[in-house]
């Protein structure tokens, strides 16, 4: 029978350790609102929303009482719109309405993201998907919860690197289009390589087309709960170090394990997965660097940074794999800069330079996150920071991302304010060396061998 | 048999158990373990009710707890086994 201790240090993870499930977000399905008439598809996409989702805030709000425990987000991802909206679209303005349509149905249910305003162009790009791309400003700019992401390369595909030119230009035009709200528009958008289907985290979540109709995915957190943990060991060899984290992910993850499926049933959708990532806040007490400081870091950044993050990330996924009966999406440790204080203080300490987040990328979950940048900074060399980005990924067979602001108007030394959730973000500089003529070549980078691995 | 763990921290005073029990009596909810320390002069307490009987919903009942907590001066929470059962056991 549980115990008293137990119980205990259960509801200390959550009252003074900010042990939360990130995310509740699940994932529709659009194909079947597919309609050569605008009118109707927009239709079709607010009635499916809204019907399939009409319950998800409600459900999500009930599992909190039951279990005690805060589920921050609820969420909701949908068929990237650049295959839903294809038929039906002819021009830019008319992906905009779709993109109205998921703000509207987002807005009816509750929810305070919407995800899948999305394209996969890993090697080519259709005439729709470059209609999307091409409207994502506005569609960002005009709507409050729409997020939009673009899969730009793969392992299997190599890189599509005219989309990797366009979405330079996009970031940037996206920012200029929100320079009065601070450039806030580009928080909504993200690029990847090796996008995975069943993210549940924002801004990159879509419903991939391998996806059943509709399903559940659930992100956990808890980086204040390791860092807790580790508190316990200081001094310890890598052995202890790695148990330890090892075995505070299996508990963190148990508890997403159990709300999705308890939300599963209670929405009578099926379980997708559980996403192990350890996703930081801006919250005092809620940062991954704070647990690479933890490990023997002075700041995220300092040497040994690279190193701290791959075995902390490691660790995570093996006792969360066991925790959990699926796992997938992102499934690793956050590395974002506005939204971890420790990453701000790293970069406000000049510790942590683009060029060392962008080592630590090739041992993490994601990429590049909430990066501000300044606003002088030319779309070619935002669209090279992307290539390099993206190549980390395919070679390494894992997802990498890009969600970078440039900061229009601000340069280093500036801050960027998001507030909330998305914090704020000291302006970094960035390598002002030209890459245009590798940029402006067109085409594609081909996808890499696999075999010879050295 | 639907299990809920309840729990009580805060300063130590008279009668809390005697407050909690009443409600749960009142109520048709089952206690089958009580355990509690004092730390610091703080009262810590952890009860596994069963709650199959009650009418209650579990929401309603989670309400009532922390307005008598209030009442009192102490936090009662009230949370389903399962949050500590996967946690804790394989």
């Amino acid at each position: 029978m549980l115990n008293i201790f137990e119980v205990a240090e259960t509801n200390k993870m959550i009252e003074k350790e900010n042990l939360d499930v990130r995310t509740i977000t699940l994932g529709i399905s659009l194909l079947d609102c597919i309609d050569s008439d605008l009118e109707r598809c927009n239709r079709n996409v607010y009635e499916k929303i809204t019907r399939v989702a009409g319950n998800l805030v409600s459900v999500g709000e009930e599992i909190e009482k039951e279990f005690g425990i805060p589920i921050v987000n609820k969420r909701i991802s949908v068929t990237p719109m650049a295959l839903a909206g294809a038929a039906a679209c002819k021009a830019p303005a008319d992906f905009v309405t779709l993109a109205h349509t998921m703000d509207r149905a987002a807005k009816a249910v509750g929810v305070n993201l919407i995800g899948g305003y999305s394209a996969l162009v890993s090697k080519g790009m259709t005439p729709a998907d470059e209609m999307l791309i091409h409207s994502i400003p506005q569609a960002l700019v005009e709507t409050e919860r729409v997020c939009s992401s673009v899969n730009l390369g793969s392992t299997k595909t190599g890189i599509n690197m005219d989309g990797v030119r366009l979405m330079g230009e996009v970031i940037r035009e996206t920012a200029e289009a929100s320079k009065e709200q601070d450039c806030a528009a580009c928080m909504k958008l993200v690029v990847f390589c090796n996008a995975p289907d069943d993210n549940p985290f924002m801004a990159g979540a879509f419903h991939g087309v391998t996806e059943s109709d509709a399903i559940v995915n659930v992100g956990v957190s808890g980086p204040g709960v390791v860092k807790t943990a580790l508190e316990k060991v200081r001094g310890e060899n890598f052995e202890v170090l790695c148990e330890t984290i090892k075995k505070t992910a299996f508990k963190v993850t148990r508890v997403g394990q159990l709300v999705a499926q308890e939300a599963s049933r209670m929405l009578g959708v099926p379980f997708g997965i559980v996403d192990l990532s350890l996703a930081p806040t801006p919250a005092v007490g809620d940062s991954v660097a704070d647990i690479l400081c933890e490990i023997g870091l002075e700041y995220a950044g300092a040497p040994g940074t690279t190193a701290a993050l791959a075995l902390l990330n490691d660790q995570v996924k093996k006792g969360g794999v066991m925790a959990s009966s699926y796992v997938g999406g992102l499934s690793g440790a956050f590395i974002p800069v506005s939204e971890d204080q420790g990453m701000i203080d790293a970069v406000t300490a000049g510790a942590l330079t683009l060029e060392k987040l962008e080592a630590m990328t090739c041992v993490c979950s994601v990429g590049l996150d909430m990066i501000a940048i300044p606003g002088k900074t030319k779309p070619s060399t935002i669209s090279g920071i992307i290539a390099d980005e993206m190549a980390i990924g395919m070679v390494n067979q894992k997802t990498t991302a890009v969600r970078i602001i440039p900061a229009i108007g601000k340069d280093v030394g500036d801050t960027v304010e998001f507030g909330g959730l998305f914090g704020y973000a000291p302006v970094m500089p960035v390598n002002a060396f030209s890459c245009d003529a590798f940029i402006s070549r067109g085409g594609r980078i081909p996808a890499p061998i696999h075999s010879f691995k050295n | 048999m639907k299990k809920t763990i309840i729990t009580v921290v805060g300063k130590d005073t008279v009668g809390i158990i005697a407050r909690v029990c009443t409600y749960l009596a009142d109520n048709g909810i089952n206690i089958q373990d009580i355990s509690q320390t004092i730390v610091q002069e703080y009262f810590n307490m952890m009860m596994i009710v069963d709650t199959s009987h009650t009418e209650k919903s579990h929401g309603d009942m989670a309400d009532e707890l922390k307005a008598l907590g209030e009442e009192i001066g102490v936090i009662i929470k009230c949370q389903r086994e399962e949050i500590f059962q996967s946690m804790h056991r394989i």
